[in-house]
């Protein structure tokens, strides 16, 4: 490991907006004195926060699969469709690049997400520098992801919008849509307020 | 940061941000800053986090691409997107079509997030950044430039229009198999609008700071 010294070693902080370098304050809640954004040296209550949004966003994400998410009527014909077999029926009738696109979105970067950022919590509350630099990376990459997670809402918004052929056809939008929406915005929520600075904070006096 | 190219030297100060070290938002690994050269960057040295990276545009080349990025959203939210046929009936929709419908079919929470998220924060971010450019061509900073560039920073991750059009094109793709389906100027506009978003996301607002004056 390097030894390039820490903003906290210094008694340095540098605003997360502006990144204005300032000296420590004595003071708890200081502000940036260029943007007046509050300045922490660590995000506050991190790992509790984070915890607390990602079960939240999981416990969301299984009604987001188990329940359909939209419903087609053609001719009085009735198929509901959950984000699984959207894909299968994107696979077998239209494109299957296209259903990898949607499976990886829909499925592959939740997944991911809920599985780093345990990954992430655990190792980093129990002070591990195991894959430190991996695990700096999957986070970057977690956060960089996240949102295209939102692919298969913005589907359904259109299709509902689209198919209004009355008896001949008609798409609806069902709960598990708005699970999944839900879903998509709590893990976004979970990795900002995740702090990567802790899996380094206790590590480094070796 | 700052170099002549950027449109600060008419004020003739030294660029600050050369004497200020760099702090890694990541791993809080402090560096030394310099002056980038065209295609440099910085990466932190402990956890690999790019620092600052050299930038091409200057003051007003953000500011034109502001612009055309609000000509852009302006077409793809007038013009429909996409068109299906069915037999001799036609129909099609906006943006705000599919917002409005997904209200009316019982989904509020999503026509809220579509809403937000494809409409209102990116078009604030547009317009606040018009805003902020317009004065600092001049090396000043705008009216609200400390809350706008707060709101700025909050705002970035919660924009989703490059979503948008991949989501059109796979409602397309599953749209063909029943209907005549037939892409709308709205369409390119959102591609169009997507790259510009592509260019923009390469960009650091914190070099505005650097970039302008206080107001006196």
């Amino acid at each position: 490991m390097s030894g390039a010294p820490r903003a906290r070693e210094l008694g340095l902080i540098g605003c997360h907006v502006c990144g204005l370098v300032c000296r420590e304050p004595s003071v708890d809640d200081a502000a940036c004195p260029r943007c007046g954004a509050a300045l922490h040296r660590r995000k506050r209550g991190s790992i509790a926060h984070t915890w607390a949004l990602l079960i939240a966003a999981f416990l969301l994400y299984i009604p987001a699969n188990v329940l359909p998410i939209m419903r087609t009527v053609s001719l009085g014909d009735v198929d509901d469709n959950t984000i699984i077999s959207g894909v299968v029926e994107l696979w077998v009738k239209g494109s299957p690049s296209l259903a990898v696109i949607v499976f990886t979105a829909s499925i592959v970067v939740p997944m991911m997400k809920f599985l780093v950022l345990a990954t992430l919590l655990v190792s980093t509350q129990r002070r591990s520098d195991w894959a430190l630099w991996q695990r700096a990376k999957l986070f970057r990459l977690v956060e960089f992801i996240g949102y295209w997670s939102m692919l298969d809402v913005f589907v359904v918004a259109l299709l509902t919008a689209l198919v209004r052929f009355g008896f001949l056809s008609q798409v609806e939008p069902l709960p598990g849509v708005v699970f999944f929406g839900l879903t998509v915005i709590l893990t976004m929520f979970a990795s900002m307020s995740f702090d990567p600075r802790l899996m380094w904070d206790e590590i480094d006096h070796d | 940061m700052s170099t002549p190219e950027h449109g600060i030297a008419r004020s003739g100060r030294p660029p600050i941000a050369d004497a200020s070290p760099l702090i890694c938002e990541q791993c809080d690994t402090v560096h030394r800053n310099r002056t980038l050269a065209r295609g440099e960057e910085i990466r932190c040295v402990r956890c690999g986090a790019e620092l600052a990276r050299y930038h091409v545009l200057n003051v007003n080349g953000m500011l034109a691409l502001v612009l055309t990025a609000l000509i852009v959203f302006v077409i793809a939210n007038v013009w429909p997107v996409v068109t299906l046929g069915l037999g001799v009936q036609q129909s099609s929709t906006t943006l705000w079509g599919a917002i409005l419908m997904m209200w009316e079919q019982g989904a509020q929470v999503v026509a809220v997030i579509a809403a937000a998220t494809l409409f209102f924060f990116p078009l604030n971010k547009m317009l606040m950044l018009g805003w902020v450019l317009l004065y600092a061509r001049a090396g000043r900073r705008a009216p609200g430039f400390a809350f706008i560039m707060r709101t700025l920073y909050h705002l970035q991750p919660w924009t989703m229009s490059e979503v948008f059009v991949l989501g059109a094109m796979v409602s397309i793709v599953k749209a063909r198999a029943y209907f005549d389906v037939q892409p709308d100027p709205g369409i390119w506009a959102y591609a169009v609008l997507t790259l510009l978003i592509t260019i923009f996301s390469g960009i650091d607002l914190r070099r505005l700071w650097d970039d302008t004056e206080p107001r006196a």
